[in-house]
């Protein structure tokens, strides 16, 4: 018992005396959920427009009017002919162009059919996507408003439950707190063990009579702690700064957190026992693990979207159900009940990777 | 108190050890010696049962490496080739933390260390990274001497170190010894040979010879001549024609040459003249360990 306090401390010794080491633990994952939840973001703010009005009616100004103030675009260009849409694509920096067509007001009330054209820049698919959606809405909104064109027979009212605003910082905060816990459980965790065997300690801890259990237990414990600790630091980002709301339990969801990080301490482990520097730790977890996890577990790319095999392949992620996991408890309040299946998926990839484990370590250089 | 028998060991299709035996008695300090690449650091591990021979067996204190391997791991002090102590933990932290691991504490066995750790004092607050080679052997030893081991193994420990930390590190292994430690040594260099109790030279995984190192340097079978001259390469490539030579190496500043018994002196220095190789000093000496090994390799 005393050897392993004495192990755990030099752990922590370790930690706390390599700088490097402290900005991963500790500066990542505020920087991360930063950049995810400010910076990069799906939601359309003041993106720059360019316009050609061909009608300057009454009903055009109305709707241009209606398009600024709707602080989602910003009428950057005011254009007199066709011919200056191309060239405004390619010298000011605008993500679409609308073009309201000849007689536009003239055309609503006497034929109940006005022309828009929505020009986007689908070099980036994704960004054209989302601002003609919001155009065509903010469009939409104005006919109705204007009461000139009825309402079609069928209205689709689409509801978004649990995110009512769409917000990406809902999406990313858990997957943030994915990576982070992955990166410090795992890759650290695996590294740590790497650098003994590199630096030839590991000989002397064998040939000592500590258990190699001790060993495991010893290193693990460090990071355990440092995961819970970035875990829950960066909920707190979520709740306060950026308002995600919690309706589940907290006990909950910390356990779920718990029995995520063991997981991935104990992909860590498995890592180390396959690696023996601490380059060859930092690439497997790398490739490995973090790839995988960003791109696979549906953090950033919808999985639905995905070809079959890596669907299949994004089953097999604790990530994505963990998740999942996160998003239940918190958006929608979800009991264990209702994540049963999730949490049993993951305890079970636990055990099997931790006998595994057990089976790899091994009590000799080969 | 070690027993080596005929151990074999293959990685893949390379042959490291080929059916090596020696036996070192209680409270000897045994050298190993042998150039890089001999097979020392594979001896070492299995010895201190990190790898398992492809054939033979080993023991340390009757216990067998492979099947006892955890008795073993209690009554062994190691010290591999390599210094494998925490770098950033300071010269005090590395030796408690060493002391607990073992299940005890510094000052149970500070007598033990006292001498050396006596020098390495004014730095106990120092990381050991930042270290002298000299001072970061010294911890390693006074690691590894900390659980009062039975074995002492040490691997190639003055590699590296300057030769007044070397002479210092080998006075206090004869101090050790003093206890009734038992020290197995191995080194690649040939003087520290002398200082040791009993040899085994190694080469390419064979055992060449064990003895003491007096009687090692005694098994030399030839005369041999230290010859100084302006040259050392002319001199070799003129001794390549003397009918008289067994072998001419390269030593420092001269060269020794092996002869048979009965050649004079003069014999050597009119071939070198005839050479037009202007000779410093011609002079019979006594054979080194390091002559031995390089008439036992040749």
């Amino acid at each position: 018992m005393k050897s392993f306090r004495a192990f755990v401390i030099k752990e922590f010794k370790h930690i706390f005396r390599d700088v490097r080491t402290l900005v991963i633990l500790f500066g990542m994952p505020i920087v991360l959920v930063v950049l995810f939840g400010f910076a990069i973001t799906t939601e359309i703010n003041n993106a720059k427009i360019a316009v050609l009005d061909l009608a300057h009616d009454n009903y055009s100004h109305r709707l241009l009017d209606k398009i600024s103030s709707s602080g989602y675009f910003n009428i950057a260009d005011d254009l007199q002919s066709y011919s200056e849409i191309e060239k405004s694509f390619s010298q000011g920096d605008i993500k679409l162009a609308v073009v309201i067509g000849e007689n536009f007001g003239k055309k609503m009330i006497n034929e109940k059919d006005a022309d828009i054209q929505i020009i986007t820049d689908a070099s980036d698919p994704n960004t054209a996507n989302i601002v003609s959606g919001y155009l065509t809405a903010v469009i939409q909104a104005f006919t109705l408003e204007t009461g000139v064109v009825k309402p079609p027979k069928v209205t689709v009212k689409s509801q978004m439950l649990y995110n009512p605003e769409n917000k990406s910082v809902f999406m990313f905060v858990p997957g943030v707190m994915t990576i982070i816990l992955m990166l410090v459980s795992a890759m650290m965790t695996s590294i740590t063990i790497a650098k003994e065997k590199e630096l030839g300690t590991m000989e002397i801890l064998l040939v000592s009579p500590l258990k190699p259990y001790v060993i495991i237990i010893g290193k693990i414990i460090p990071y355990l702690f440092l995961s819970l600790i970035n875990a829950i630091t960066i909920l707190l980002l979520g709740l306060f700064v950026f308002q995600i709301p919690m309706h589940g339990d907290y006990l909950l969801l910390l356990s779920e957190v718990f029995l995520f990080i063991v997981s991935s301490l104990i992909l860590g482990l498995l890592i180390s026992a396959i690696s023996d520097t601490q380059q060859a730790a930092m690439l497997i977890s790398m490739l490995g693990l973090m790839l995988p996890t960003i791109l696979l577990s549906g953090f950033i790319f919808p999985i639905s979207s995905m070809p079959e095999i890596l669907q299949y392949l994004s089953d097999t992620l604790p990530a994505k159900w963990f998740i999942i996991i996160i998003k239940s408890i918190m958006l929608k309040g979800a009991g264990i009940k209702v994540i049963a299946f999730e949490t049993a998926f993951i305890a079970i990839i636990t055990l099997i990777l931790g006998i595994l484990t057990v089976k790899k370590f091994k009590i000799r250089l080969e | 108190m070690i027993k080596v028998e005929n151990v074999i060991k293959n990685y893949g299709s390379v042959e490291a050890l080929k059916g090596v035996s020696f036996e070192v008695e209680k409270g000897q300090l045994y050298g190993l010696i042998g150039p890089d690449g001999s097979g020392k650091t594979s001896l070492f591990r299995i010895l201190t049962s990190l790898l398992i021979p492809t054939g033979g067996k080993a023991s340390v204190k009757g216990f067998d490496t492979v099947k006892d391997y955890k008795s073993i791991r209690k009554i062994v002090g190691y010290m591999p080739e390599h210094f494998s102590l925490y770098m950033d933990l300071t010269v005090e932290e590395n030796l408690q933390f060493f002391a607990t691991v073992f299940n005890t504490t510094v000052e149970e066995n500070y007598h033990l260390i006292e001498d050396i750790y006596k020098m390495l004092e004014p730095f106990k607050d120092r990381r050991a990274g930042a270290l002298s080679g000299g001072m970061k052997q010294k911890l390693a030893l006074s690691c590894a001497l900390i659980h009062k081991p039975d074995v002492l193994l040490l691997d190639e420990p003055t590699t590296g170190v300057d030769p007044v930390s070397r002479k210092e590190f080998w006075d206090m292994l004869r101090k050790l010894k003093d206890t009734g430690l038992t020290t197995l040594v191995s080194t690649p260099f040939m003087d520290d040979a002398e200082l040791c109790d009993e040899v085994a030279l190694i080469q390419n995984g064979n055992i060449l010879t064990i003895d003491t190192p007096a009687n090692v340097a005694a098994k030399y079978p030839h005369k041999l001549w230290k010859v100084e001259t302006e040259n050392n390469y002319k001199t070799l490539k003129a001794l390549d024609n003397f009918e008289e030579k067994i072998s001419a190496f390269s030593f420092g500043h001269s060269v020794h040459l092996a002869t048979n018994d009965n050649v004079p002196e003069k014999a050597i220095r009119e071939h070198l003249l005839k050479s037009n190789i202007k000779v410093d000093k011609i002079e019979p000496i006594k054979a080194s360990i390091e002559d031995v090994f390089m008439e036992l390799m040749r």
